[in-house]
Protein backbone atom coordinates (compact mmCIF):
# COMPACT_ATOMS: atom_id res chain seq x y z
CA UNK A 1 0.00 0.00 0.00
CA UNK A 2 2.88 2.33 0.82
CA UNK A 3 4.28 1.38 -2.57
CA UNK A 4 1.03 2.35 -4.23
CA UNK A 5 1.11 5.69 -2.41
CA UNK A 6 4.64 6.31 -3.69
CA UNK A 7 3.46 5.53 -7.20
CA UNK A 8 0.62 8.06 -6.92
CA UNK A 9 3.15 10.65 -5.78
CA UNK A 10 5.31 9.70 -8.76
CA UNK A 11 2.41 10.16 -11.21
CA UNK A 12 1.51 13.51 -9.66
CA UNK A 13 5.12 14.61 -10.05
CA UNK A 14 5.06 13.54 -13.72
CA UNK A 15 2.04 15.66 -14.41
CA UNK A 16 2.94 18.72 -12.29
CA UNK A 17 5.19 20.54 -14.79
CA UNK A 18 2.59 20.14 -17.51
CA UNK A 19 -0.23 21.55 -15.38
CA UNK A 20 2.08 24.30 -14.08
CA UNK A 21 3.05 25.48 -17.57
CA UNK A 22 -0.59 25.48 -18.70
CA UNK A 23 -1.69 27.42 -15.61
CA UNK A 24 1.11 29.99 -15.91
CA UNK A 25 0.17 30.65 -19.53
CA UNK A 26 -3.54 30.83 -18.70
CA UNK A 27 -3.01 33.25 -15.81
CA UNK A 28 -0.25 35.52 -17.06
CA UNK A 29 -0.25 35.34 -20.85
CA UNK A 30 -3.80 34.65 -21.94
CA UNK A 31 -5.37 36.22 -18.82
CA UNK A 32 -8.59 34.42 -19.60
CA UNK A 33 -11.14 33.13 -17.12
CA UNK A 34 -10.29 29.60 -16.12
CA UNK A 35 -13.69 28.17 -16.97
CA UNK A 36 -12.10 24.92 -17.96
CA UNK A 37 -9.93 24.66 -14.85
CA UNK A 38 -12.32 22.27 -13.14
CA UNK A 39 -12.44 19.96 -16.14
CA UNK A 40 -8.64 20.09 -16.36
CA UNK A 41 -8.18 19.14 -12.71
CA UNK A 42 -10.81 16.38 -13.00
CA UNK A 43 -9.16 14.97 -16.08
CA UNK A 44 -5.71 15.23 -14.51
CA UNK A 45 -6.93 13.18 -11.54
CA UNK A 46 -8.27 10.56 -13.96
CA UNK A 47 -4.94 10.51 -15.78
CA UNK A 48 -2.99 10.16 -12.53
CA UNK A 49 -5.17 7.35 -11.14
CA UNK A 50 -5.32 5.56 -14.49
CA UNK A 51 -1.60 5.73 -15.17
CA UNK A 52 -0.74 4.63 -11.63
CA UNK A 53 -3.09 1.63 -11.78
CA UNK A 54 -1.80 0.75 -15.23
CA UNK A 55 1.89 0.79 -14.27
CA UNK A 56 1.20 -0.92 -10.93
CA UNK A 57 -0.65 -3.69 -12.75
CA UNK A 58 2.14 -4.03 -15.29
CA UNK A 59 4.68 -4.42 -12.51
CA UNK A 60 2.51 -6.99 -10.74
CA UNK A 61 1.68 -9.16 -13.72
CA UNK A 62 3.23 -8.49 -17.10
CA UNK A 63 6.75 -7.20 -16.42
CA UNK A 64 7.92 -10.15 -14.23
CA UNK A 65 6.66 -12.67 -16.80
CA UNK A 66 8.07 -10.70 -19.72
CA UNK A 67 11.48 -10.34 -18.10
CA UNK A 68 11.60 -14.01 -17.09
CA UNK A 69 10.70 -14.96 -20.67
CA UNK A 70 13.21 -12.61 -22.24
CA UNK A 71 16.13 -13.90 -20.18
CA UNK A 72 14.90 -17.51 -20.27
CA UNK A 73 14.57 -17.60 -24.06
CA UNK A 74 17.84 -15.73 -24.55
CA UNK A 75 19.66 -18.33 -22.46
CA UNK A 76 18.10 -21.26 -24.31
CA UNK A 77 19.57 -20.09 -27.56
CA UNK A 78 16.73 -21.24 -29.85
CA UNK A 79 16.86 -18.53 -32.49
CA UNK A 80 13.47 -19.41 -34.01
CA UNK A 81 11.61 -19.10 -30.70
CA UNK A 82 13.56 -15.98 -29.88
CA UNK A 83 12.51 -14.32 -33.14
CA UNK A 84 8.87 -15.38 -32.66
CA UNK A 85 9.01 -13.98 -29.13
CA UNK A 86 10.57 -10.72 -30.33
CA UNK A 87 7.88 -10.20 -32.97
CA UNK A 88 4.97 -11.00 -30.68
CA UNK A 89 6.43 -8.88 -27.90
CA UNK A 90 6.74 -5.87 -30.19
CA UNK A 91 3.29 -6.40 -31.69
CA UNK A 92 1.50 -7.04 -28.40
CA UNK A 93 3.06 -4.24 -26.39
CA UNK A 94 2.42 -1.73 -29.16
CA UNK A 95 -1.27 -2.64 -29.38
CA UNK A 96 -1.57 -2.03 -25.63
CA UNK A 97 0.48 1.21 -25.64
CA UNK A 98 -1.74 3.99 -24.19
CA UNK A 99 -0.06 6.88 -26.00
CA UNK A 100 -0.55 5.18 -29.37
CA UNK A 101 -4.23 4.46 -28.67
CA UNK A 102 -4.70 8.16 -27.84
CA UNK A 103 -2.75 9.55 -30.79
CA UNK A 104 -4.35 7.12 -33.26
CA UNK A 105 -7.73 8.42 -32.12
CA UNK A 106 -6.59 12.00 -32.70
CA UNK A 107 -5.22 11.11 -36.11
CA UNK A 108 -8.56 9.55 -37.05
CA UNK A 109 -10.37 12.69 -35.89
CA UNK A 110 -8.03 14.85 -37.99
CA UNK A 111 -8.56 12.59 -41.00
CA UNK A 112 -12.33 12.86 -40.59
CA UNK A 113 -12.10 16.64 -40.21
CA UNK A 114 -10.21 17.01 -43.47
CA UNK A 115 -12.52 14.61 -45.35
CA UNK A 116 -9.76 12.06 -45.85
CA UNK A 117 -12.16 9.50 -44.36
CA UNK A 118 -15.88 9.65 -43.63
CA UNK A 119 -16.88 11.34 -40.40
CA UNK A 120 -18.56 8.37 -38.75
CA UNK A 121 -17.63 6.47 -35.61
CA UNK A 122 -17.06 3.30 -37.59
CA UNK A 123 -14.78 4.97 -40.15
CA UNK A 124 -12.73 6.66 -37.45
CA UNK A 125 -12.41 3.45 -35.40
CA UNK A 126 -11.37 1.62 -38.54
CA UNK A 127 -8.72 4.19 -39.39
CA UNK A 128 -7.33 4.22 -35.84
CA UNK A 129 -7.20 0.43 -35.67
CA UNK A 130 -5.51 0.20 -39.08
CA UNK A 131 -2.87 2.67 -37.94
CA UNK A 132 -2.26 0.80 -34.69
CA UNK A 133 -2.01 -2.56 -36.42
CA UNK A 134 0.46 -1.16 -38.96
CA UNK A 135 2.61 0.36 -36.22
CA UNK A 136 2.41 -2.83 -34.13
CA UNK A 137 3.46 -4.93 -37.10
CA UNK A 138 6.40 -2.63 -37.76
CA UNK A 139 7.56 -2.68 -34.12
CA UNK A 140 7.42 -6.49 -34.22
CA UNK A 141 9.56 -6.44 -37.37
CA UNK A 142 11.93 -3.95 -35.73
CA UNK A 143 12.50 -6.28 -32.81
CA UNK A 144 13.22 -9.21 -35.15
CA UNK A 145 15.78 -7.03 -36.91
CA UNK A 146 17.20 -5.89 -33.58
CA UNK A 147 17.54 -9.44 -32.23
CA UNK A 148 19.23 -10.60 -35.45
CA UNK A 149 21.59 -7.65 -35.12
CA UNK A 150 22.50 -8.51 -31.54
CA UNK A 151 23.00 -12.22 -32.33
CA UNK A 152 24.97 -11.57 -35.53
CA UNK A 153 26.81 -8.56 -34.11
CA UNK A 154 25.98 -6.19 -36.96
CA UNK A 155 26.98 -2.55 -36.43
CA UNK A 156 24.09 -0.45 -35.16
CA UNK A 157 25.12 2.84 -36.73
CA UNK A 158 25.14 1.51 -40.28
CA UNK A 159 21.67 0.00 -39.91
CA UNK A 160 20.28 3.22 -38.42
CA UNK A 161 21.74 5.26 -41.29
CA UNK A 162 20.22 2.88 -43.86
CA UNK A 163 16.92 3.24 -42.03
CA UNK A 164 17.16 7.02 -42.24
CA UNK A 165 17.89 6.86 -45.97
CA UNK A 166 14.93 4.54 -46.48
CA UNK A 167 12.63 6.89 -44.52
CA UNK A 168 13.62 9.86 -46.65
CA UNK A 169 13.35 7.93 -49.93
CA UNK A 170 9.91 6.54 -49.16
CA UNK A 171 8.72 10.02 -48.13
CA UNK A 172 8.92 11.13 -51.76
CA UNK A 173 6.50 8.38 -52.77
CA UNK A 174 4.10 8.63 -49.86
CA UNK A 175 0.78 10.52 -50.01
CA UNK A 176 1.17 13.90 -48.24
CA UNK A 177 -1.46 13.16 -45.62
CA UNK A 178 0.36 10.07 -44.31
CA UNK A 179 3.82 11.67 -43.87
CA UNK A 180 3.13 13.56 -40.63
CA UNK A 181 1.35 10.66 -38.93
CA UNK A 182 4.10 8.26 -40.04
CA UNK A 183 6.89 10.43 -38.61
CA UNK A 184 5.05 10.88 -35.33
CA UNK A 185 4.11 7.23 -34.90
CA UNK A 186 7.82 6.46 -34.60
CA UNK A 187 8.01 8.40 -31.37
CA UNK A 188 4.67 7.32 -29.98
CA UNK A 189 5.37 3.60 -30.01
CA UNK A 190 8.09 3.59 -27.44
CA UNK A 191 6.71 4.33 -24.01
CA UNK A 192 5.18 2.76 -20.94
CA UNK A 193 4.85 -0.93 -21.83
CA UNK A 194 7.24 -1.31 -24.72
CA UNK A 195 10.41 0.24 -23.30
CA UNK A 196 10.85 -1.88 -20.13
CA UNK A 197 10.06 -5.18 -21.85
CA UNK A 198 12.14 -4.46 -24.93
CA UNK A 199 15.08 -3.27 -22.84
CA UNK A 200 14.85 -6.48 -20.80
CA UNK A 201 14.99 -8.48 -24.02
CA UNK A 202 18.02 -6.58 -25.35
CA UNK A 203 20.03 -6.62 -22.15
CA UNK A 204 19.12 -10.25 -21.39
CA UNK A 205 20.15 -11.30 -24.87
CA UNK A 206 23.46 -9.48 -25.02
CA UNK A 207 24.48 -10.58 -21.52
CA UNK A 208 23.82 -14.25 -22.34
CA UNK A 209 25.87 -14.14 -25.56
CA UNK A 210 29.62 -14.32 -25.11
CA UNK A 211 31.68 -11.38 -26.29
CA UNK A 212 28.77 -8.93 -26.19
CA UNK A 213 28.70 -5.88 -24.04
CA UNK A 214 25.17 -5.29 -22.71
CA UNK A 215 26.01 -1.61 -22.51
CA UNK A 216 26.50 -1.21 -26.26
CA UNK A 217 24.72 -4.24 -27.75
CA UNK A 218 21.68 -4.27 -25.50
CA UNK A 219 20.58 -0.85 -26.68
CA UNK A 220 19.37 -0.04 -30.13
CA UNK A 221 16.19 -2.11 -30.09
CA UNK A 222 14.22 0.98 -29.11
CA UNK A 223 15.94 2.96 -31.86
CA UNK A 224 14.78 0.38 -34.43
CA UNK A 225 11.30 0.35 -32.93
CA UNK A 226 11.00 4.08 -33.48
CA UNK A 227 12.40 3.90 -37.04
CA UNK A 228 10.37 1.13 -38.71
CA UNK A 229 6.89 2.57 -37.99
CA UNK A 230 7.76 5.58 -40.17
CA UNK A 231 8.65 3.31 -43.07
CA UNK A 232 5.69 0.95 -42.63
CA UNK A 233 3.03 3.62 -42.11
CA UNK A 234 4.13 5.42 -45.30
CA UNK A 235 4.33 2.11 -47.16
CA UNK A 236 0.81 1.35 -45.97
CA UNK A 237 -0.30 4.78 -47.16
CA UNK A 238 1.18 4.13 -50.61
CA UNK A 239 -0.53 0.73 -50.74
CA UNK A 240 -3.93 2.19 -49.79
CA UNK A 241 -3.54 4.97 -52.37
CA UNK A 242 -2.88 2.41 -55.08
CA UNK A 243 -5.88 0.24 -54.35
CA UNK B 1 -27.97 2.01 -16.71
CA UNK B 2 -26.51 4.00 -19.52
CA UNK B 3 -23.46 4.91 -17.45
CA UNK B 4 -22.92 1.28 -16.47
CA UNK B 5 -23.28 0.17 -20.07
CA UNK B 6 -20.83 2.82 -21.23
CA UNK B 7 -18.30 1.88 -18.58
CA UNK B 8 -18.60 -1.81 -19.46
CA UNK B 9 -18.12 -1.03 -23.14
CA UNK B 10 -15.04 1.04 -22.32
CA UNK B 11 -13.57 -1.72 -20.16
CA UNK B 12 -14.31 -4.30 -22.85
CA UNK B 13 -12.41 -2.16 -25.34
CA UNK B 14 -9.34 -1.78 -23.13
CA UNK B 15 -9.43 -5.51 -22.36
CA UNK B 16 -9.16 -6.16 -26.08
CA UNK B 17 -6.16 -3.79 -26.18
CA UNK B 18 -4.28 -5.55 -23.41
CA UNK B 19 -5.35 -9.12 -24.16
CA UNK B 20 -2.92 -9.92 -27.02
CA UNK B 21 0.25 -9.15 -25.09
CA UNK B 22 -1.03 -10.79 -21.91
CA UNK B 23 -2.21 -13.94 -23.68
CA UNK B 24 1.01 -14.37 -25.59
CA UNK B 25 3.19 -13.83 -22.50
CA UNK B 26 1.15 -16.37 -20.51
CA UNK B 27 1.22 -18.92 -23.33
CA UNK B 28 4.96 -18.62 -23.91
CA UNK B 29 5.59 -18.87 -20.21
CA UNK B 30 3.55 -22.07 -19.86
CA UNK B 31 4.34 -23.78 -23.14
CA UNK B 32 7.91 -22.85 -23.94
CA UNK B 33 9.56 -22.17 -20.64
CA UNK B 34 7.21 -24.79 -19.11
CA UNK B 35 7.06 -22.94 -15.88
CA UNK B 36 4.11 -22.72 -13.54
CA UNK B 37 3.02 -19.41 -12.12
CA UNK B 38 3.92 -19.25 -8.47
CA UNK B 39 1.37 -16.51 -7.81
CA UNK B 40 -1.61 -16.67 -10.19
CA UNK B 41 -3.70 -14.48 -7.89
CA UNK B 42 -1.24 -11.61 -8.07
CA UNK B 43 -1.09 -11.90 -11.85
CA UNK B 44 -4.89 -11.87 -12.16
CA UNK B 45 -5.12 -8.75 -9.96
CA UNK B 46 -2.31 -7.10 -11.92
CA UNK B 47 -4.10 -7.78 -15.19
CA UNK B 48 -7.32 -6.22 -13.86
CA UNK B 49 -5.32 -3.15 -12.74
CA UNK B 50 -3.78 -2.82 -16.20
CA UNK B 51 -7.18 -2.93 -17.93
CA UNK B 52 -8.90 -0.56 -15.50
CA UNK B 53 -5.91 1.80 -15.40
CA UNK B 54 -5.73 2.05 -19.18
CA UNK B 55 -9.45 2.80 -19.36
CA UNK B 56 -9.34 5.52 -16.70
CA UNK B 57 -6.20 7.05 -18.22
CA UNK B 58 -7.72 7.29 -21.69
CA UNK B 59 -10.91 8.77 -20.23
CA UNK B 60 -8.85 11.44 -18.45
CA UNK B 61 -6.97 12.25 -21.65
CA UNK B 62 -10.21 12.59 -23.60
CA UNK B 63 -11.88 14.69 -20.89
CA UNK B 64 -9.08 17.09 -20.09
CA UNK B 65 -5.63 16.94 -21.58
CA UNK B 66 -6.64 16.76 -25.25
CA UNK B 67 -9.21 19.57 -25.03
CA UNK B 68 -6.81 21.74 -23.01
CA UNK B 69 -3.96 21.16 -25.48
CA UNK B 70 -6.22 22.23 -28.32
CA UNK B 71 -7.72 25.12 -26.42
CA UNK B 72 -4.28 26.48 -25.55
CA UNK B 73 -3.29 26.25 -29.20
CA UNK B 74 -6.48 28.05 -30.24
CA UNK B 75 -6.19 30.82 -27.64
CA UNK B 76 -2.51 31.43 -28.27
CA UNK B 77 -3.09 31.57 -32.02
CA UNK B 78 -5.96 34.00 -31.57
CA UNK B 79 -3.85 36.24 -29.34
CA UNK B 80 -0.93 36.10 -31.76
CA UNK B 81 -3.13 37.01 -34.72
CA UNK B 82 -4.89 39.85 -32.89
CA UNK B 83 -1.52 41.27 -31.75
CA UNK B 84 -0.21 41.35 -35.29
CA UNK B 85 -1.10 43.26 -38.41
CA UNK B 86 -3.50 42.09 -41.08
CA UNK B 87 -1.33 39.24 -42.28
CA UNK B 88 0.52 37.67 -39.36
CA UNK B 89 3.98 36.37 -40.18
CA UNK B 90 5.79 33.59 -38.36
CA UNK B 91 7.39 35.90 -35.76
CA UNK B 92 3.98 36.99 -34.48
CA UNK B 93 3.49 33.52 -33.05
CA UNK B 94 6.31 33.88 -30.52
CA UNK B 95 3.91 33.03 -27.67
CA UNK B 96 3.18 29.69 -29.28
CA UNK B 97 6.91 28.93 -29.52
CA UNK B 98 7.41 30.00 -25.91
CA UNK B 99 4.58 27.74 -24.76
CA UNK B 100 5.94 24.84 -26.80
CA UNK B 101 9.42 25.38 -25.37
CA UNK B 102 8.10 25.48 -21.78
CA UNK B 103 6.00 22.35 -22.23
CA UNK B 104 8.90 20.47 -23.83
CA UNK B 105 11.43 21.53 -21.22
CA UNK B 106 9.17 21.17 -18.16
CA UNK B 107 7.81 17.72 -18.95
CA UNK B 108 11.19 16.30 -19.96
CA UNK B 109 13.19 17.54 -16.98
CA UNK B 110 10.68 15.79 -14.67
CA UNK B 111 10.62 12.54 -16.65
CA UNK B 112 11.64 9.62 -14.38
CA UNK B 113 12.63 7.35 -17.27
CA UNK B 114 15.21 9.96 -18.23
CA UNK B 115 16.86 9.80 -14.80
CA UNK B 116 17.44 6.05 -15.17
CA UNK B 117 18.98 6.45 -18.63
CA UNK B 118 21.08 9.41 -17.47
CA UNK B 119 22.58 7.31 -14.68
CA UNK B 120 23.44 4.61 -17.21
CA UNK B 121 25.06 7.22 -19.44
CA UNK B 122 27.26 8.42 -16.58
CA UNK B 123 28.37 4.82 -16.05
CA UNK B 124 29.16 4.28 -19.73
CA UNK B 125 31.13 7.50 -20.03
CA UNK B 126 33.14 6.83 -16.87
CA UNK B 127 31.83 9.96 -15.17
CA UNK B 128 32.52 12.40 -18.00
CA UNK B 129 28.76 12.84 -18.48
CA UNK B 130 26.94 14.21 -15.46
CA UNK B 131 23.41 13.14 -14.64
CA UNK B 132 21.92 16.56 -13.95
CA UNK B 133 23.65 18.15 -16.94
CA UNK B 134 22.42 15.39 -19.26
CA UNK B 135 18.85 15.88 -18.08
CA UNK B 136 19.05 19.60 -18.86
CA UNK B 137 20.62 18.85 -22.24
CA UNK B 138 17.86 16.38 -23.17
CA UNK B 139 15.15 18.78 -21.93
CA UNK B 140 16.61 21.58 -24.06
CA UNK B 141 16.65 19.19 -27.03
CA UNK B 142 12.95 18.35 -26.59
CA UNK B 143 12.09 22.02 -26.02
CA UNK B 144 13.89 23.10 -29.21
CA UNK B 145 12.26 20.22 -31.08
CA UNK B 146 8.70 21.09 -30.03
CA UNK B 147 9.09 24.82 -30.67
CA UNK B 148 10.74 24.26 -34.04
CA UNK B 149 7.89 21.88 -34.82
CA UNK B 150 5.41 24.66 -34.03
CA UNK B 151 7.36 27.04 -36.27
CA UNK B 152 7.04 24.46 -39.03
CA UNK B 153 3.29 24.17 -38.54
CA UNK B 154 2.90 27.98 -38.56
CA UNK B 155 4.95 28.34 -41.75
CA UNK B 156 3.53 25.17 -43.33
CA UNK B 157 6.94 24.05 -44.63
CA UNK B 158 7.36 20.35 -45.49
CA UNK B 159 8.16 18.13 -42.51
CA UNK B 160 10.64 15.89 -44.29
CA UNK B 161 13.07 18.74 -45.10
CA UNK B 162 13.59 19.32 -41.39
CA UNK B 163 13.77 15.63 -40.61
CA UNK B 164 16.25 14.95 -43.43
CA UNK B 165 18.45 17.86 -42.32
CA UNK B 166 18.36 16.65 -38.70
CA UNK B 167 19.24 13.12 -39.86
CA UNK B 168 22.30 14.45 -41.68
CA UNK B 169 23.40 16.30 -38.53
CA UNK B 170 22.84 13.18 -36.39
CA UNK B 171 24.80 10.95 -38.75
CA UNK B 172 27.75 13.38 -38.86
CA UNK B 173 27.69 13.72 -35.07
CA UNK B 174 27.44 9.97 -34.53
CA UNK B 175 30.55 9.34 -36.59
CA UNK B 176 32.60 11.67 -34.36
CA UNK B 177 30.98 11.07 -30.96
CA UNK B 178 32.47 8.65 -28.41
CA UNK B 179 31.39 5.17 -29.51
CA UNK B 180 29.75 4.00 -26.30
CA UNK B 181 27.36 6.91 -26.14
CA UNK B 182 25.89 6.53 -29.64
CA UNK B 183 23.38 3.69 -29.00
CA UNK B 184 22.34 5.35 -25.77
CA UNK B 185 21.74 8.67 -27.50
CA UNK B 186 19.57 6.98 -30.14
CA UNK B 187 17.48 5.24 -27.50
CA UNK B 188 17.17 8.43 -25.45
CA UNK B 189 15.16 10.09 -28.17
CA UNK B 190 12.36 7.56 -27.84
CA UNK B 191 12.47 7.24 -24.09
CA UNK B 192 12.10 10.89 -23.17
CA UNK B 193 8.63 11.45 -24.57
CA UNK B 194 6.34 9.95 -21.95
CA UNK B 195 2.80 8.67 -22.10
CA UNK B 196 1.45 11.92 -20.70
CA UNK B 197 3.56 14.30 -22.79
CA UNK B 198 2.93 12.68 -26.17
CA UNK B 199 -0.86 13.19 -26.28
CA UNK B 200 -0.59 16.80 -25.11
CA UNK B 201 2.08 17.64 -27.70
CA UNK B 202 -0.02 15.92 -30.38
CA UNK B 203 -3.07 17.95 -29.35
CA UNK B 204 -1.02 21.16 -29.44
CA UNK B 205 0.12 20.47 -33.01
CA UNK B 206 -3.33 19.55 -34.26
CA UNK B 207 -4.90 22.55 -32.52
CA UNK B 208 -2.34 24.84 -34.07
CA UNK B 209 -2.93 23.46 -37.57
CA UNK B 210 -6.68 23.84 -37.12
CA UNK B 211 -6.41 27.48 -36.08
CA UNK B 212 -3.65 28.97 -38.24
CA UNK B 213 -5.21 30.07 -41.51
CA UNK B 214 -4.38 27.91 -44.51
CA UNK B 215 -3.11 24.88 -42.57
CA UNK B 216 -4.45 21.35 -42.96
CA UNK B 217 -4.44 19.34 -39.69
CA UNK B 218 -3.70 16.06 -41.43
CA UNK B 219 -0.76 17.41 -43.44
CA UNK B 220 0.62 20.11 -41.13
CA UNK B 221 -0.63 19.12 -37.68
CA UNK B 222 1.76 16.27 -37.03
CA UNK B 223 5.50 16.17 -36.57
CA UNK B 224 5.90 17.63 -33.07
CA UNK B 225 6.48 14.18 -31.57
CA UNK B 226 8.99 13.28 -34.27
CA UNK B 227 10.89 16.52 -33.56
CA UNK B 228 10.72 15.92 -29.81
CA UNK B 229 12.35 12.51 -30.34
CA UNK B 230 15.00 13.64 -32.82
CA UNK B 231 16.43 16.82 -31.30
CA UNK B 232 17.51 15.31 -27.97
CA UNK B 233 19.75 12.96 -29.97
CA UNK B 234 21.49 16.00 -31.45
CA UNK B 235 21.91 17.85 -28.15
CA UNK B 236 23.04 14.70 -26.29
CA UNK B 237 25.65 13.81 -28.92
CA UNK B 238 26.88 17.41 -28.88
CA UNK B 239 27.10 17.36 -25.11
CA UNK B 240 28.93 14.00 -25.07
CA UNK B 241 31.39 15.35 -27.63
CA UNK B 242 32.07 18.46 -25.54
CA UNK B 243 32.34 16.41 -22.32
CA UNK B 244 34.90 14.09 -23.86
CA UNK B 245 36.95 16.95 -25.33
CA UNK B 246 36.92 18.73 -21.98
CA UNK B 247 37.95 15.53 -20.20
CA UNK B 248 40.79 14.99 -22.66
CA UNK B 249 41.99 18.56 -22.24
CA UNK B 250 41.84 18.23 -18.46
CA UNK B 251 43.79 14.98 -18.61
CA UNK B 252 46.32 16.59 -20.93
CA UNK B 253 46.77 19.58 -18.61
CA UNK B 254 47.13 17.22 -15.72
CA UNK B 255 49.75 15.10 -17.42
CA UNK B 256 51.54 18.25 -18.62
CA UNK B 257 51.66 19.65 -15.11
CA UNK B 258 52.77 16.27 -13.80
CA UNK B 259 55.43 16.19 -16.45
CA UNK B 260 56.60 19.66 -15.50
CA UNK B 261 56.67 18.83 -11.82
CA UNK B 262 58.49 15.60 -12.62
CA UNK B 263 61.07 17.56 -14.62
CA UNK B 264 61.31 20.08 -11.83
CA UNK B 265 61.83 17.43 -9.19
CA UNK B 266 64.50 15.78 -11.37
CA UNK B 267 66.32 19.08 -11.46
Amino acid sequence: MAYFGRMIVGSVRDLTPLIAVILIFQLFVLRQPLDNLLALVEGAIFVIIGLTLFIYGLELALFPIGEALATGLARRGSVAWLLAFAFLLGFGTTIAEPALIAVAGEAAAAAALTDAIMDTDAARANYALGLRLTVAFSVGTALILGVVRIVAGWPLARMIVSGYVLVILITFLAPAETIGIAYDSGGVTTSTITVPLVTALGVGLSSSLSGRNPMTDGFGLIAFASLTPMIFVMAFGILVAWI
Amino acid sequence: MDLIGETLLFLARTTVDVLPVAAFLFLFHRLILRRRFTNPGQIAIGFCFVVAGLGVFLLGLEKALFPVGRLMAAQLTELSVSNSGLVPDWADFYLVYLFAFSIGFGTTIAEPALLAVAMKAREVSGGAIQVSALRVVVAIGVAIGVSLGCFRIVTGTPLHWYIAAAYVVVVIQASFAPRLIVPLAFDLGGVTTSTVTVPVIAALGLGLAENVAGRNPLIDGFGLIAFACLFPIITVLAYAQIAVIREARLAKNLSDSQHISAVESEE
